[in-house]
């Protein structure tokens, strides 16, 4: 089982029209190699991105998610902050980019929710705010929950600080955040590492996220673009 | 000392030894700097980490390709630390943060398991508008900037305590207390204490009570001020200033 390839052929099971993960809480784990790579092929369009955010850095070659907007791919952002960002205001303004604003917890769980096999859950987030609006609410042991259904992926874009070929992989510090989740989550995950080692290095039980979640590791050593 | 490092200082003295605290952006991140010296506060980021420490602004936005790559390099992999400074680090406003012995990471499922179920001891969070049922509305103006919610509403729902520190007013003079927020809400009757410029209220829906006020700051500046009904306590405290 050999699950290391080169960024090109992984990025090849992205499809125009999918549902696309990606990791990262603003530059921090996020696979910007593959997110980059991705934003080259403007064929693959009609994208429905979810992330946590859209914006990751003013420098161009850290901009995170919106450099899919620049590119045309995106047809619409699943995401719980956008924060001030002109370019995708504008997009969402004259109607060519469709939104959903998801709260962050929800967000995570939605996800979660779609990994491990459950048809959603209820949550006290947003109850009595437009959250609620067009949901199941139910009462339970006396306090109102709100009905969040599962959110699936078919493709993720994950990051982790090492990996081996099986796809066993270590995150560092802050930067396992929407990772786990998002490959989970997705019919295909293809991870980015900056290091590669052997099978049977990393402890088994230090594994961060168990390779069986993922299908394609690529290494990109060093800085990110 | 200015207004926000005034809320702030205030702020920081409802914290008790083992606390761990959420801190939303600006005025509520100040309080950081004021905690009592015999307390330890945990403070939480909801991208990951409880015991998040110093935070050192965001080499994201530098202006140089080259300094950028050079400091990517420098703190990278097995270069970069928790004691210093580390590229996959950050605080929920996506800076690069320092964290302190004893800190523990983890995935958003956890960051926000500790929100929701109920594992915060306090957030601290700014406002756009409080109403007199404890209501918070804190993420959206119809019309203007598209934002978000972020984290917010998940923190605000699950937090033992819910404390609001912002100026008393608005930019133009308008009252942030009201009878009835008019903004969209992103909690419904969770704020437990306003901590502002004039004064301290304690929430319970439906009572506003002035606990304490500002060094030299009326009832009548107080009242005149607030859009909502209020009740003064028996006792009123003064806020410190030092």
């Amino acid at each position: 089982m050999n699950k290391v390839t080169d960024i090109k052929t992984a990025i090849d099971h992205v499809r125009k029209n999918d549902t696309v993960l990606l990791g990262g809480f603003g530059n921090v784990g996020a696979p910007m190699h593959l997110l980059y790579e991705l934003a080259t092929r403007p064929d693959t369009d009609g994208l429905t991105l979810v992330s946590e955010d859209m914006h990751y850095g003013n420098l161009p070659f850290v901009q995170g998610p919106e450099v899919l907007l620049r590119s045309g791919q995106l047809k619409k952002i699943v995401v719980s902050f956008i924060g001030s960002h002109k370019p995708v205001e504008t997009a969402i303004n004259d109607g060519s980019l469709e939104l959903e604003f998801v709260p962050q917890g929800t967000l995570a769980e939605r996800l979660r929710a779609a990994g491990v096999g459950l048809g959603g859950f209820y949550t006290p987030t947003g109850v009595g705010t437009e959250v609620e609006e067009g949901k199941e609410t139910r009462i339970i042991d006396g306090k109102k929950y709100i009905l969040e259904k599962p959110l699936r992926g078919n493709v993720a874009l994950v990051k982790a600080y090492m990996a081996d070929r099986m796809g066993n992989a270590v995150f560092k510090l802050t930067a396992n955040n929407f990772n786990t989740v998002m490959a989970m989550a997705a019919d295909t995950v293809i991870l980015e590492v900056e290091k590669l080692v052997e099978v049977g290095d990393i402890e088994p039980d230090r594994v961060d996220l168990p390779g069986i979640f993922v299908d394609y590791v690529v290494v990109e050593e060093g800085a990110m673009i | 000392m200015d207004k926000r490092s005034f809320i702030a200082m205030n702020v920081a003295q409802m914290f008790s030894d083992g606390d761990v605290v959420n801190l939303g952006v600006g005025i509520p991140t100040l309080a950081s700097s004021y905690v009592p010296e015999n307390v330890e506060v945990l403070f939480h980021a909801e991208n990951g980490c409880v015991g998040a420490g110093e935070a050192g602004g965001f080499p994201w936005d530098d202006s140089s390709r080259e300094s950028f790559i050079a400091w990517l390099e420098s703190c990278g992999g097995e270069k970069g630390s928790w004691r210093t400074v580390h590229r996959d680090l950050c605080n929920a406003s996506g800076e690069v943060i320092k964290l302190i012995p004893g800190a523990a990471c983890f995935d958003s499922c956890m960051a926000f398991g500790i929100a929701r179920g109920g594992h915060l001891d306090a957030t601290v969070l700014g406002a756009l508008q409080v109403d007199q049922y404890c209501n918070l509305a804190n993420w959206k103006i119809p019309g203007k900037k598209l934002n978000g919610m972020g984290g917010a509403m998940d923190i605000v729902t699950g937090a033992k305590r819910v404390i609001i520190a912002m100026e008393h007013c608005s930019r133009d003079g308008e009252p942030k207390i009201v009878k009835h927020c008019t903004l969209p809400l992103t909690a419904v009757g969770r704020v437990n204490t306003i901590v502002t410029d004039k004064c301290i209220i304690e929430c319970v829906p439906g009572t506003l009570t002035v606990t304490a006020t500002a060094p030299g700051v009326s009832r009548e500046d107080i009242i005149a001020s607030t859009g909502a009904e209020l009740v003064f306590a028996e006792n009123i405290a003064e806020m410190i200033t030092e």
